[in-house]
């Protein structure tokens, strides 16, 4: 189904400039009341639309998930084990990508290293040194033959691999992505020719490959932007994006506008995953919840909380079906969350230090967590 | 842009994301209550007495009963409160992980709780270690000691000061009685150890680079913000949405239609490589098998968008829309889906080739859309751009999946692939096969070798399906005559 929804725009505001002149003569003093005037009434009129918005997304809220999930089986028991556990690196994990082969994975970590696995057989294929620490983001290109990395450098480089174990990768490395402050996240679209990523400097934006020439640019988050996530759908003109405003921002690629935002979370969202339809999302936060947001009725429609857990999410992702969700916890653990119903359905122990990262593989088939302890672990 | 031009003091530690420490202090306070909290005693540690400490099998108990998990979870939560620094071992003082037995442990005074405000910065670090050093030379452990000199060098600037605080601590713990000097060392050192942690030691205050925006201050919004923020909650509110009711019946859909090919909730047939060591569930469900497997082509059969993504479904729906004489839709999406993914460059040119097949008068593969989408497509031609064709290949896709898709499905294309389709038995493997698997996992092939294999595949099928150009075929046949 096509969302119909119109991209924004942004009105100039020529009227109000002449407010902005700071007070340096007295009669300028009463504009300067005026403008403290017209703050507080935008501030009110801005309360009462967002009550407005919440009161329409009420409107349209007939009944809950858990309600319709009544009629839905139970889950079964689960037996999930640590089917591998990958070794090499030399300081903490802090991301990780799948390939399409749906058995090679690549992770980077806090000691500038990045490396390719083949996580059926354990070996390791390729490892590139990045000139800079903390390599938050990495993601494998849908072809398989390249991996894009950055973090602190603030920007995302793609190295092209090679069949040739022996081969520098650096030799070839190419730079594309500039931010002005550390990158966050980053992923490839539906080629290797563009990629999108996210920026310590409240930024997302959206890259050509073989120029490093910026095609879009994301602006609207009020502070750093942690993970992001592109839409599975067929249109996949949209992604969204969280940050550490404590909003999941969903964004069309197209015009570079904020068409869907949510602020429901109590602290900063780690990361953001799309549902397998596409039609909603889930995200993790550092107040120890994820949440599942609607995007056709625009509302955030499931919290996934207990009270014992209490320490930060750092990475969620759903199983094929979208039933499961997986999170990794700052406290060393994995749950696992029936989505229509809302309660846990498993903890996985095994990490000794936080999961930094959490994907599913993607046929469903297995799951890869990496974490401080410098290890990742495939789970099946 | 939003241009972040305060550069965070990366010579400091960041304070930690606060949001867990309200609850961690709270529950902490608690489990130090005289009646009900942990039960502590005197222990005798080398030749001092400690007091108020505690065993580990106490402490992970008492969270048990509280917090009403099991043993494991209410271990990963004690684990959690020394990571933090609010308990600190006795025993094994580098080692931050809770013990469910009678390894002794303390809980750390509130004045050393990462909540306080104060940031423990480098220059206290070197302070702590200079002083100890003063007491007893030689007393750093190794990696203090690298510690200490890379302080040294770096603040070298500060070193008189640094040194002076550092005996002015030391002479002010001399007056205190043993006791409570030797109390207040534990505590120091444990603090420390999670500030500052060795090598091997994970500490929950290790927390990685500064984010430019501290969660505690409250933001303030400027006058141009509020005018954005509104506009949009106009527009969102007037955004049509759905009704919840039809919105989650769709996902719960969407879970029911997959539930089967999820492998955490069906068995993956013959069977998950994860778990058994062998991949031929990778290999039956290659790009290019000849006989796909049946959940493969149950998979097509729920909506067009499956079908295209699984390029061996594309390949089976182009046979069909081959024989329907209507094969110009897929090819124009398809073309339409490499101009908006493709580099930047190529845009031009294929944007270009793209009107000469299918959308100018008298083209070979002329798609057949309505005038105004039509209009409006070749308009944006001329100056193409990555989404110029957006409309038209919406429209495409649209008229594929009301009407085609569904026709292909009840066509004898799909019927025969239906029938051919494998299902493969459930593997059964003995333990010592298993073992013998594990030995032997397969490499699988290189996705680099894959993907030439593929640009292969689609240079072919591009030169066989030039169209026909039928003036050179009508000049054939008249010289020929």
């Amino acid at each position: 189904q096509l969302r119909r929804c119109k991209p924004l725009h942004w009105p100039s505001l020529p009227a109000q400039r002449k407010y902005m002149r700071s007070p340096l003569i007295p009669e300028m003093a009463t504009q300067e009341v005026q403008l403290n005037e017209t703050l507080a009434h935008l501030k009110t009129e801005s309360e009462t639309l967002k009550t407005k918005l919440e009161e329409e997304r009420a409107k349209l809220h007939d009944v809950e998930l858990h309600q319709v999930a009544e009629k839905v089986e139970a889950l079964g028991q689960f037996v999930m084990k640590t089917r591998r556990t990958l070794k090499g690196h030399g300081n903490k994990v802090l991301c990780m990508d799948w390939c399409k082969d749906k058995r090679r994975i690549v992770s980077s970590s806090q000691d500038g290293k990045v490396i390719v696995w083949d996580a059926f057989t354990t070996n390791k294929e390729h490892a590139v040194t990045m000139p800079c620490t903390w390599v938050m983001a990495c993601a494998y290109a849908p072809s398989g033959c390249a991996v894009a990395c950055g973090g602190l450098d603030n920007k995302c480089s793609v190295y092209p691999l090679s069949l040739d174990k022996n081969e520098n990768l650096a030799a070839k490395k190419k730079s594309v992505a500039m931010h002005t402050n550390y990158l966050s996240a980053c992923s490839f679209t539906n080629s290797d020719m563009q990629i999108l990523t996210s920026s310590g400097d409240g930024t997302c934006a959206l890259w050509d490959v073989e120029s490093g020439q910026l095609l879009q640019s994301f602006h609207g988050h009020a502070a750093d932007v942690l993970c992001l996530d592109l839409a599975p759908s067929e249109t996949g003109n949209t992604f969204v994006s969280g940050g550490c405003d404590k909003k999941a921002n969903v964004w069309d690629m197209r015009s570079g506008q904020c068409i869907q935002s949510f602020e429901t979370h109590e602290s900063d969202i780690n990361s953001v995953r799309y549902y397998p339809s596409g039609d909603a999302f889930a995200s993790g936060s550092d107040d120890a919840t994820c949440r599942l947001y609607d995007l056709r009725a625009d509302r955030e429609v499931a919290i996934y909380s207990k009270e014992s857990i209490i320490f930060g999410v750092s990475s969620v992702d759903f199983s094929l079906s979208g039933r499961l969700l997986f999170g990794g916890y700052n406290d060393y653990t994995i749950n696992v969350w029936d989505v229509l119903k809302g309660t846990r359905v498993s903890i996985l122990f095994g990490h000794e230090n936080r999961v930094s990262t959490l994907r599913v593989s993607p046929d469903g088939t297995a799951f890869c967590t990496g974490s401080w302890d410098h290890t990742l672990r495939i789970w099946a | 842009m939003t241009i972040r031009t305060v550069r965070p003091n990366r010579g400091q530690r960041f304070r930690p994301r606060t949001h867990c420490l309200k609850k961690l202090d709270a529950m902490v306070v608690e489990m130090q209550d005289p009646k009900n909290g942990v039960k502590g005693s005197e222990q005798k540690l080398n030749v001092t007495t400690i007091p108020h400490a505690i065993t580990g099998a106490n402490i992970i108990a008492w969270i048990s009963n509280k917090m009403k998990t099991t043993t494991e979870e209410a271990q990963v939560f004690g684990t959690m409160l020394m990571a933090y620094g609010y308990i600190y071992p006795l025993q094994n003082h580098r080692k931050l992980v809770m013990c469910n037995d009678s390894s002794l442990y303390r809980f750390q005074t509130p004045y050393f709780w990462p909540t306080q405000q104060w940031v423990p910065e480098d220059s206290d670090y070197a302070i702590y270690l200079a002083k100890r050093n003063i007491r007893k030379k030689g007393m750093l452990e190794p990696y203090e000691q690298v510690d200490y000199n890379h302080l040294h060098e770096w603040l070298n600037h500060k070193w008189d000061f640094i040194v002076m605080q550092a005996t002015e601590q030391y002479k002010a713990g001399r007056d205190r009685n043993k006791a409570d000097r030797v109390v207040f060392d534990c505590q120091e050192r444990a603090f420390w150890i999670v500030n500052r942690p060795p090598r091997r030691t994970h500490s929950a205050l290790d927390v990685g680079p500064e984010r430019l925006i501290n969660p505690n201050v409250e933001e303030k919004i400027t006058f141009d913000q509020y005018r954005r923020v509104n506009i949009f909650y106009q527009q969102a509110i007037m955004r049509s949405k759905v009704k919840s009711s039809v919105s989650l019946g769709a996902l719960v859909k969407y879970i029911t239609s997959y539930k089967n090919h999820d492998a955490f909730l069906a068995p993956c047939l013959p069977s998950n490589p994860w778990e058994t060591d062998h991949d031929a569930y990778w290999t039956l469900n290659m790009r290019r098998v000849d006989v796909p497997t049946k959940m493969r082509v149950e998979r097509w059969s729920f909506s067009l968008f499956e079908l295209l993504t699984d390029l061996r479904g594309r390949d089976d729906f182009k046979i069909f829309l081959k024989k329907e004489f209507s094969g110009e839709n897929l090819a124009f999406w398809e073309a339409a889906e490499e101009l908006k993914w493709g580099t930047a460059s190529s845009m031009s040119a294929k944007a270009e080739s793209i009107f000469k097949t299918f959308l100018a008068p008298g083209a070979p593969r002329w798609i057949n859309i309505d005038g105004r989408t039509m209009g409006l497509t070749v308009k944006g031609l001329e100056h193409p751009h990555r989404y110029v064709l957006e409309a038209a290949q919406t429209h495409v896709f649209m008229l594929m999946k009301k009407d085609t898709f569904f026709r292909y499905l009840k066509s004898p294309t799909y019927k025969e692939i239906q029938k051919k389709a494998l299902s493969p038995e459930a593997h059964n493997f003995s333990p010592a096969q298993l073992e013998d698997n594990a030995r032997n996992r397969s490499a699988g092939i290189h996705p680099i070798i894959l993907w030439q294999q593929e640009e292969e595949e689609k240079a072919k099928a591009a030169a066989a399906s030039v169209p026909v150009d039928v003036k050179a075929v009508m000049s054939k046949i008249d010289r020929k005559k």
